[in-house]
């Protein structure tokens, strides 16, 4: 039995390395955890750690045990001429055929379990027309999932390994292949048109309907929001970034006080829309890229520093309305920034309601004057004082 | 059958003057053989992505568990990990550094180095590469990079946390945050390294390739690795000196007060003086690279899956000619779709529906091939070798996240997936999983002709079945996380009442990434183990058609003992009718296959075709007409 001999010598010198190997990674935690034995907070931590590495190296003890036992299965079977040891081809055939079903369920299970998690239908009149995209595409990709999965794994679990039999020489088929590019390539127009159009009807906004919009302005800076309503003129006043912190610290927005249109905007410390009122953002920020955020209306839209970007919906759905349908009565829109913005980025929200016109009119009166009575003030003082030097630059350079 | 231009012994001989004085210092260290320095990248490789695992399940466990502390990784971490939590900057490190070292390091390097390194002499049938001090500078500037992303650990404020795409203003103004000071600046160093490293590797390549063939490997005998490694090189050499431009800019705007990307910041109570920059033309320049990244990534996976898939299914790959098109398809496309990453960003809207065109596109090829692997393995005699199982494993992978792809290229459905874990699970799965696996099949079924020797089978089932089940079971749940719009690179989760349904799911994953983990271990045994002490390989282990299967077990320094032999048909002559073996290699002229050709082999050359026809009658041969449409 030289061959039996030859293959023990050789797994325990497997074995032996093994262990030698986990056996200085052990020493190493021990020095790691003698190191740190000063700090008392960190005792017995070696221990855990050592706990688990032995735990690991059981796991593979175990393994190889099985290794062992299956190789030397293998070798009697083919000692006594039976049979040409463990088929693995087959066993390998086989777990493709169990992965497939396991596979299916698995999907079917998250569909329905993780899938019932996701985010309910959307509160606005463009994002009904992205849900229904949505349905279409999921529908059509779960199709393909599944059809070419069944294909790729019942072929394995089918056509595994034989000796008596030779694979079936086929290098081509044009009429396949033909098959194959034209029907994905309709499939695919279809969906590059239907998603072209709806993304045009969302960007592409007639001016009319831009200017009737209720405008809002959003300033995005490390962590948090600034929000302002354009007040009764419809229109937010210039913003200057070199004007930030200027009016004895009072200006953090830079508004631009030489524009008339500031003095009616309001600050606001939540988006409150009316329900089926066109809103339109206009989104920038004042240091990073944010992205400002809004899942369950199926809005995104990176706030940039030096450009202005917007974006312009119709919420379709009040908080309330949304908090039956969705049957938590809890629920809440929300804002948050979906573009890496520092440490903080996890924690950048913002409150966002949907109410009735009624009730939109009610708190936009409670709502107070971004241009504070201090800040006119400074403002004022700021401009006698550049007067006398016929420079009005001096707001700009505080 | 298999050896006809090789059996010479007195050439053997006669090339021993060949063999230069080696020294341990040129032999492993500053080789220029293209087989060492192809096992350099490997190597190289996988020490990196085993890193980049261990920074991903680092930050799994903080998201796995936000609200413990574990002593261990204060321990380990130090100051970023203050009373055993990850800080957060420090979280948004491991993400980028994960990211970038995975990307560029493991699946451009340690894929494409590697396996165009050793592939692209030994399969067209060439001594060494074009330039081989060029190959071997390759490397060293790759390690060269590698040393520098890794030292940024030991940088005071750590390593770049802007993202693996560094966005500016974020990874431009060091005040923005930790991750933005001194280490960025070493990122964009260790990057500069990397593309000229990059660009070096691929102009060899794409010379080897088109001047280097052996006598008779035309365009169309070659093996699809060698196309896909030709493509891929070339996509490299256009897109990669983009991003140099690109990192070039940004070091000015960081040192020099530039403003490419920068206007109108007001940071730290303070506003900076950069005016007129754009931060949108750094995710053009970047995205011009990026994006042709992905494919530079994948591509020589799928080449490798697809040779692999044709051995060990015993059958040629169905429609060769359709599989190089689709694969110079990609090519071409895959520079005008990088605004599908900018959607959102501020680009003008109507720019953002011609990339979705140009995108959606893409997929057809991409459908090709699939469909045309699947043909492939139907009907084959399929031999599960680990390889062969993770060939199958990036098939589906590719399916998988490449069906998301028609999703998230849809700009009206991006609006609401754009930079959600919808995006982190596509991309895993289609160009990391698949990529990855891709490799690692390359890796199993070239290992003999690397070291000589076999890797362990039965481990190598081990660890498929384990990573292929841990792949997906931390990817696919992803995706719902990004269908309730979970934004990725969140420190935590704890903060949104809306994600606390996640959190379990966040667990699960992490287990399932830990598992993933372990699992490679059994790998870097294999393969460590199998260097020594693996059952030695012989000249075919595979029964391959391949030029790289003639030449000897020692791997000699210019690949063939004699002359190198001579190639007189395509790679994928596998069970063909007629023929007594299943396969039959490119070194084997028609004239010894009489009893398998087919009209159509002969390529309209008629005076070979009458030879055969008259053997034909002579033998009573009647279906070598038949030819298959």
């Amino acid at each position: 039995m030289n061959i039996k001999r030859f293959f023990n010598l050789k797994s325990l010198f497997a074995i032996g390395a093994l262990l030698s190997l986990t056996f200085s990674q052990v020493m190493a935690q021990d020095a790691v955890a003698t190191a740190t034995e000063t700090v008392s907070k960190h005792e017995g931590l070696g221990k855990t750690v050592g706990y688990y590495i032995l735990l690991f190296l059981l796991v593979c003890i175990f393994i190889g045990i099985i290794g062992k036992i299956l190789s030397v299965y293998d070798l009697t079977r083919k000692i006594q001429g039976r049979r040409n040891g463990i088929k693995w081809d087959k066993i390998n055939g086989i777990l493709f055929g169990i992965t497939l079903i396991v596979g299916m369920y698995g999907v079917y299970w998250s569909y329905s379990v993780q899938g019932a998690q996701i985010l309910p239908a959307a509160g606005s009149e463009h994002g009904a027309k992205i849900d229904s995209m949505f349905s279409i595409t999921m529908i059509l990709t779960t199709i393909v999932l599944v059809l070419t999965h069944i294909a790729l794994f019942s072929f394995a679990y089918l056509y595994n390994s034989s000796k008596k039999r030779k694979a079936y020489y086929y290098p081509h088929n044009n009429t396949l292949e033909k098959y194959w590019t034209v029907i994905p390539a309709i499939v695919l127009t279809i969906l590059v048109l239907m998603g072209f159009f709806t993304w045009r009807g969302i960007t592409n906004i007639p001016e009319k309907e831009m200017k009737a919009a209720i405008q809002i302005d959003v300033t995005a800076h490390q962590f948090a929001w600034d929000v302002r309503y354009a007040g009764k003129d419809n229109v937010n006043g210039r913003k200057n970034y070199k004007l930030i912190g200027g009016l004895g610290g009072l200006n953090n927005l830079g508004l631009d006080l030489s524009d008339k249109a500031n003095f009616d905007d309001l600050k606001v410390t939540e988006i409150v829309l009316p329900v089926n009122k066109s809103v339109r953002f206009t989104l920038s920020s004042q240091d990073v890229i944010h992205s400002f955020y809004m899942p369950h209306f199926r809005v995104q839209m990176n706030c940039v520093p030096g450009m202005s970007t917007y974006f312009q919906f119709t919420p379709t759905k009040t908080t309330q309305e949304m908090r039956q349908d969705t049957d938590n009565p809890k629920f809440d829109y929300n804002l948050l920034c979906a573009k890496i913005c520092g440490g903080s980025h996890y924690n950048m929200q913002f409150k966002v309601r949907v109410v009735s016109n009624r009730e939109y009119q009610e708190w936009i009166k409670q709502q107070k004057l971004i241009v504070t009575d201090d800040m006119k003030k400074a403002y004022q003082l700021a401009m006698k004082d550049s007067a006398t030097e016929s420079n009005n630059k001096i707001a700009l350079n505080n | 059958m298999s050896t006809i231009a090789i059996n010479n012994p007195s050439a053997i001989h006669h090339d021993d003057h060949a063999h230069h004085q080696e020294t341990f210092l040129t032999k492993y260290v500053f080789s220029q053989d293209h087989k060492m320095i192809a096992k350099q990248f490997l190597i190289t490789g996988i020490i990196m992505g085993v890193i980049a695992m261990i920074l991903s399940i680092l930050f799994r466990i903080q998201l796995a568990y936000p609200d413990h502390s574990f002593p261990l990784l204060e321990v380990l971490l130090g100051r970023f990990a203050p009373e055993g939590r990850l800080d957060p900057n420090f979280y948004l490190s491991l993400v980028t550094i994960h990211g970038t070292i995975m990307v560029f390091f493991v699946l451009t390097a340690g894929l494409s180095g590697t396996f165009s390194n050793l592939l692209i002499p030994l399969q067209i049938g060439a001594r060494d590469m074009a330039s081989p001090f060029m190959n071997m500078l390759s490397y060293w500037l790759f390690f060269t990079a590698s040393v520098i992303m890794l030292s940024t650990f030991f940088v005071e404020s750590g390593p770049a946390g802007g993202g693996w795409t560094i966005y500016p203003p974020l990874s431009a103004v060091p005040k923005a945050m930790p991750g933005s000071g001194f280490g960025m600046t070493l990122w964009l160093i260790s990057m500069i390294l990397f593309i000229a490293s990059s660009l070096m590797g691929g102009i060899n390549y794409v010379s080897t390739i088109l001047n280097m063939r052996t006598k008779g490997m035309d365009l169309w005998k070659m093996p699809l690795t060698i196309w896909s490694f030709l493509l891929t090189a070339m996509l490299g050499i256009l897109s990669f000196p983009v991003l140099v431009a690109g990192v070039v800019l940004l070091i000015f705007d960081r040192s020099f007060g530039t403003s490419f990307y920068l206007s109108d910041i007001f940071i730290g109570g303070q506003a900076l003086a950069h005016e007129g920059g754009s931060p949108i033309l750094w995710q053009h320049l970047f995205w011009f690279l990026g994006h042709p990244e992905v494919y530079i990534v994948i591509m020589p996976a799928m080449g490798i899956a697809s040779e692999v898939m044709s051995v060990n299914s015993r059958k040629p790959i169905f429609g060769y000619h359709a599989m190089v098109y689709s694969l110079i398809g990609i090519t071409t496309l895959s520079f005008i779709v990088w605004g599908h990453h900018m959607f959102v960003t501020g680009m003008n809207p109507f720019l953002g529906g011609v990339f979705m065109i140009t995108t959606l596109i893409i997929a057809v090829p991409s459908a090709v091939k699939t469909f045309n692997w699947l043909a492939t393995l139907w009907r084959g005699n399929i031999r599960f070798t680990p390889a062969m199982l993770f060939a199958i494993g990036l098939v589906s992978f590719f399916i998988s996240g490449g069906l998301t792809g028609i999703w998230l290229g849809n700009a009206a459905l991006d609006i609401n997936l754009h930079d959600t874990y919808f995006v982190v699970a596509h991309f895993h799965l289609v160009m990391g999983s698949a990529a990855i696996f891709g490799m690692i099949a390359g890796v199993y079924h070239w290992f003999p002709k690397m070291f000589g020797r076999l890797m362990n089978v039965k481990l190598g089932y081990l660890h498929f079945w384990l990573t292929f089940a841990a792949a997906y079971l931390v990817f696919f749940p992803m995706h719902f996380m990004g269908l309730d719009g979970v934004p990725r690179r969140y420190y935590a989760f704890t903060e949104f009442e809306s994600m606390d349904k996640w959190l379990s799911v966040n667990v699960f994953i992490t287990w399932s990434a830990i598992l993933g983990a372990v699992a490679q271990i059994a790998f870097l045994f294999n393969f460590v183990y199998s260097i020594f002490f693996g059952e030695k390989s012989t000249e075919n282990p595979w029964e391959a058609n391949t030029l790289e299967w003639t030449t000897p077990v020692e791997r000699i320094h210019g690949n063939w003992p004699g002359e190198i032999p001579t190639v007189y048909r395509w790679s994928y002559d596998y069970s063909k009718p007629g023929h007594d073996t299943d396969f039959i290699m490119q070194t084997t002229p028609h004239s010894q296959t009489m009893s398998s050709n087919l009209l159509h082999d002969f390529e309209g050359n008629e005076a070979a075709e009458k030879i055969q026809e008259k053997w034909n009658l002579e033998h009573n041969r009647i279906d070598s007409s038949e030819e298959v449409k």
